[in-house]
């Protein structure tokens, strides 16, 4: 099996990054691709990039801010945040990414999944997850966890893989923001249920969160924000505590 | 200057990139001539290697890369095309390299596409001058290259395949240097200086 992965995400709102603070030698932590940039210098083995902006001007800026992140960037990036179209990930493809995100959309239209995997890969489509547990059931949510469906996260995402998602990034909605770890049996079954890629999103307050949802929860990487903006840790002495419990990472 | 083969397999703009942040001058091109004139040849190519057999033929451009005497790199789909054969649509490949691409069982644990970061091993050119044992690189794939004479690196996943391969002047990299972070971009840069 490949090295588990850690992957940074980065919140950005018209063109700047939103969250990042405290970042000694960094000249400015607010521009995406110097933090990126220094992410990859640590260590990280990717990088996700989540548009949070509103309006379709600044949807513009993103594009041209994807643009500079693959001129400088060397490692593998994910772009995503209201990819709604096959033009929206095209757009985002012909600038540079590696990889986009859908999440809210491909809820409401599945087939959004299907055309852009068939149309440029299985490697180039990350279909993110929300779910929470209501009465005993995993149900999948949309907008940030604001609206529940009538969908249960396996057979959810039992259908995203055969619709050609190439990996999933699953958030517990009840797990996210509290820095309490991840629910790892939930995502142990869900590794099982799947043979794509499970990247474990929201929950990690530190090191050993991580380190269960890599063995624990099979997860094959881990996708974390606050923890690494907040400066509790680095991408590289993270990874080297992983290294120290018998986790394969790249140092 | 750099030739990157232009066959509509994929999006190159992160090999260009690459290229740019090494500072060499390359050009997009399927015209014959500016191939027979490069100083080195990359075949890029994501997707399908029936497909990418399809579109070289329909250029013509096997015949001008047989040929071709200065170091030519093929790069993930590019390479596997530069083999015999690839179970992926059944494609008669280029044959410059001894080996036919199959495609990876899946098991219990072991996710297809192999994708992610694996450790290259028993590396023996000077395409990895510099690259110590045991680097790892960027890895997305469901097809491999078995171990052969031309193999020149190997990685596992979890029965060890070909990395890497080379034939005379002919060079091939499963892995994506160009993603590949700091030990792809010398991979890259020892090629720019064979």
């Amino acid at each position: 099996m490949p090295a588990k992965r850690i992957i940074p995400c980065l919140d950005v709102k018209n063109g700047r990054t939103v969250k990042g603070i405290n970042f000694e030698g960094l000249a400015d932590v607010g521009d995406p691709v110097e933090l990126g940039a220094r992410y990859t210098a640590e260590g990280a083995d990717e990088l996700v990039y989540l548009d949070i902006s509103a309006s379709k001007e600044e949807r513009s800026t993103f594009t041209d801010l994807v643009r500079r992140i693959a001129e400088r960037i060397n490692i593998p990036f994910t772009v995503g945040g209201g990819i709604s179209s096959v033009d929206d990930a095209a757009r985002l493809l012909d600038a540079g990414a590696d990889k986009i995100t859908v999440n809210s959309a491909a809820v409401a239209n599945p087939d959004l999944i299907t055309e852009i995997a068939s149309r440029y890969g299985r490697q180039f489509v990350v279909v993110a997850i929300d779910a929470k547990k209501v009465d005993g059931v995993w149900r999948v949510t949309t907008h940030g966890g604001s609206r529940l469906t009538d969908r249960e996260l396996f057979s959810w995402a039992k259908e995203v893989e055969q619709r050609g998602a190439g990996e999933i990034m699953f958030t517990s909605m009840d797990h996210d923001g509290t820095r309490n770890g991840y629910p790892c049996n939930t995502f142990a079954r869900l590794c099982s249920e799947v043979s794509i890629p499970v990247i474990a999103s929201g929950g990690a307050g530190s090191a050993e969160d991580i380190a269960n949802v890599l063995t624990d929860g099979c997860a094959d990487a881990a996708l974390a924000a606050s923890i690494f903006h907040y400066g509790d840790t680095t991408v590289n002495s993270l990874k080297r505590e992983l290294s120290d419990k018998g986790i394969e990472v790249r140092l | 200057m750099i030739a990157v083969i232009d066959y509509n397999m994929g999006n190159i703009c992160s090999l260009g990139n690459a290229l740019q942040r090494l500072g060499v001058e390359w050009q997009l091109t399927s015209d014959h001539n500016e191939i027979r004139k490069a100083s080195h040849v990359i075949l890029p190519g994501v997707g399908n290697a029936a497909e990418a057999m399809e579109n070289l033929r329909r250029l013509q451009l096997p015949e001008v890369i047989w040929r071709l005497r200065r170091p030519v790199l093929g790069i993930c789909v590019g390479m596997q095309v530069m083999c015999r054969h690839s179970e992926e649509g059944d494609a008669e490949c280029m044959g410059i390299f001894d080996a036919k691409v199959r495609r990876f069982k899946e098991m219990p644990g072991v996710k297809v596409p192999h994708m992610g970061w694996s450790r290259i091993a028993n590396l023996d050119s000077k395409l990895f001058k510099d690259i110590p044992r045991g680097s790892y690189v960027y890895f997305v794939h469901s097809y491999y290259a078995p171990l052969c004479p031309d193999t020149i690196a190997t990685a596992r996943h979890p029965e060890m395949f070909s990395a890497a391969l080379k034939y005379e002047n002919f060079y091939g990299c499963q892995f994506h240097p160009e993603k590949s972070g700091d030990v792809g971009e010398k991979i890259l840069s020892n090629f720019i200086n064979l």
